[in-house]
């Protein structure tokens, strides 16, 4: 299994291709696009992150001690932010999400979603995912 | 005729690059921009009479006192009120209106009625739902139609002798509607309601005349008619504001204070507790001078043909939905690209240096009307230009090209 911080530099060394910003932006569209959906049963008001721009959902199930999520959002770009926290932070131990850290978001030229006027961005999806690994990680004995 | 090249250069923001690109800022419904003329009296303020007013006996303090009463006479012509008491100068829209649902919290009854409009911004629904939890009146709301109009014939039913408040903005902030406030104001006062116009979205485009109006409550901020945040108006007809009790207790809305009673000041400092937003207020006046000196009339006309370019424009787009499609409006153009969610189209046109707004314009009824999540709005001002309208038209183009 990849660790949290290899896929992180992968993904760094991806962003570090594009030339320009629309490129950056095309490749996350295209993430958005390909996301695997979520089951509609999951599409619940309790999995929404609220907040005032876009909508997301996001879903947690944990196998023997291997936690995974499944998201989506009615917005495009925001559906490509999603993949690639699914892609870092998803089929792992919880702890291992608990413990990683984001600083790849400024590297990969995504901070501008950190702002909290985004208030459906970055921050709160990764607080989000960080929650569910912390409820998860009191059921492993 | 504007001379556009001139006013654009009162404004110094508007020679800013945004991501690399000349900023086109089509954002002047949620604030309009700032021209140095304001600028500089903000800065003059802070560089030489800065001190609290209506108290001190020395020179500073009497210079920015009376440059804040000036400023407020400035607000009363401009308003053509009957009295300056009558302009009570507030934090801003939000505040006025809050003012004024907390005192009608000590009038109304049980089973009395007030009205709002489904076009209302949120500040407009929100405190009279308070207002109805605190006093057992019932809110009741004037339907829309699908051009973003209101239902005069349901509003005239609604009214009754039981309606004691009518709430509508002049102006809706998410579609750009001119409302008949006239026609409002006038059946509210047949059934001996009172009413309140929020004036937000009206002020930079119309110079409304409260006695005209005959409006019992008109309100507005400062910073979407090119002054500064933070400082707004509440105009009140004086036999309501001597009705209604303070808002807020403090130093300066007072008469004689002791342990015992105290007896509130006079109009407008009964409603002005403490230090208030005193450099605010004097570039409040600055910035109506300002936009007087270019002329309402020319103001709106330009206006007018900015709004009917961008519509012509837009709808050259496929796919492309306008919400808000009345005869009577404003420079607001909200509109969806069909199937793409507002939030894309938005963050798109931010990296292209254009500056719009999106989401749901703290209007939600009206999306939830439309059936929408929100809409991506471009709302114009008299320093906007057409080449900048045609930058919107290529970035929404690419947007739609990237996202569909």
């Amino acid at each position: 299994m990849q660790s949290i911080q290899e896929i992180q530099d992968e993904i760094i060394e991806e962003f570090a291709m594009f030339e320009d910003w629309e490129e950056r932006y095309q490749y996350m569209i295209d993430l958005g696009k390909n996301l695997p959906l979520i089951e509609n049963q999951f599409k619940t008001e309790d999995n929404i992150i609220k907040g005032c721009q876009s909508k997301v959902w996001v879903h947690a199930e944990m196998n023997e001690d291997i936690l995974s999520f499944s998201a989506d959002s009615d917005a495009i770009i925001t559906k490509g932010i999603i993949a690639i926290l699914i892609r870092a932070f998803s089929n792992q131990h919880p702890k291992n999400i608990i413990e990683a850290n984001t600083d790849f978001i400024d590297k990969v030229g995504l901070k501008e979603h950190l702002s909290p006027t985004r208030a459906n961005g970055l921050v709160s999806m990764i607080k989000q995912l960080k929650m569910y690994a912390i409820a998860y990680q009191t059921q492993i004995k | 005729m504007l001379d556009i090249n001139k006013i654009r250069k009162d404004f110094p923001i508007l020679q800013r690059k945004v991501n690399g690109k000349p900023l086109v800022y089509f954002d002047n419904a949620a604030t309009s921009q700032t021209p140095q003329q304001v600028i500089d009296v903000i800065v003059d303020y802070y560089s030489n009479y800065n001190a609290n007013i209506h108290r001190g006996v020395h020179t500073l303090s009497q210079e920015a006192t009376d440059k804040y009463e000036a400023a407020r006479n400035t607000i009363q012509k401009h308003f053509n009120a009957k009295h300056s008491y009558e302009i009570i100068l507030t934090a801003g829209t939000t505040e006025s209106i809050n003012l004024v649902a907390s005192g009608f919290a000590s009038i109304l009854k049980k089973e009395d009625e007030i009205i709002v409009s489904a076009l209302e911004h949120h500040s407009n629904i929100v405190p009279w739902q308070m207002l109805c939890e605190k006093t057992g009146a019932i809110l009741k709301v004037i339907p829309m139609n699908q051009e973003g109009e209101l239902e005069m014939d349901s509003y005239t039913e609604l009214l009754s002798d039981k309606t004691k408040l009518v709430f509508v903005n002049h102006i809706s902030n998410a579609l750009g509607t001119i409302n008949p406030i006239e026609l409002i104001i006038e059946q509210a006062h047949n059934v001996g309601a009172a009413v309140l116009i929020d004036g937000a979205q009206a002020c930079p485009h119309v110079k409304p005349d409260v006695q005209a109006l005959d409006v019992d409550f008109y309100v507005t901020s400062a910073h979407k008619i090119c002054g500064p945040t933070g400082v707004g108006m509440l105009y009140g007809k004086e036999e309501w504001l001597t009705k209604l009790p303070p808002y807020q207790g403090g130093g300066e809305m007072i008469d004689q204070v002791s342990f015992e009673k105290t007896t509130y000041a006079g109009l407008p400092h009964k409603f002005e507790a403490g230090t208030p937003n005193i450099c605010g207020g004097i570039a409040f006046g600055a910035a109506l001078d300002y936009m007087n000196a270019i002329g309402f009339d020319k103001i709106a006309n330009y206006e007018n043909e900015l709004l009917a370019y961008g519509t012509k424009r837009l709808l050259e787009i496929e796919g492309l939905k306008i919400y808000g499609t009345s005869k009577n409006k404003t420079s607001v153009i909200s509109f969806n690209l069909q199937g793409i969610h507002p939030y894309d189209v938005g963050t798109l046109l931010d990296k292209m240096g254009i500056a719009v707004r999106t989401g749901h314009h703290c209007a939600q009824p009206i999306m939830t009307f439309y059936n929408i999540p929100g809409t991506v709005r471009a709302s114009f001002a008299f320093y906007n230009t057409k080449e900048e309208i045609d930058a919107l038209i290529e970035g929404v183009k690419k947007a739609k090209m990237m996202l569909s």
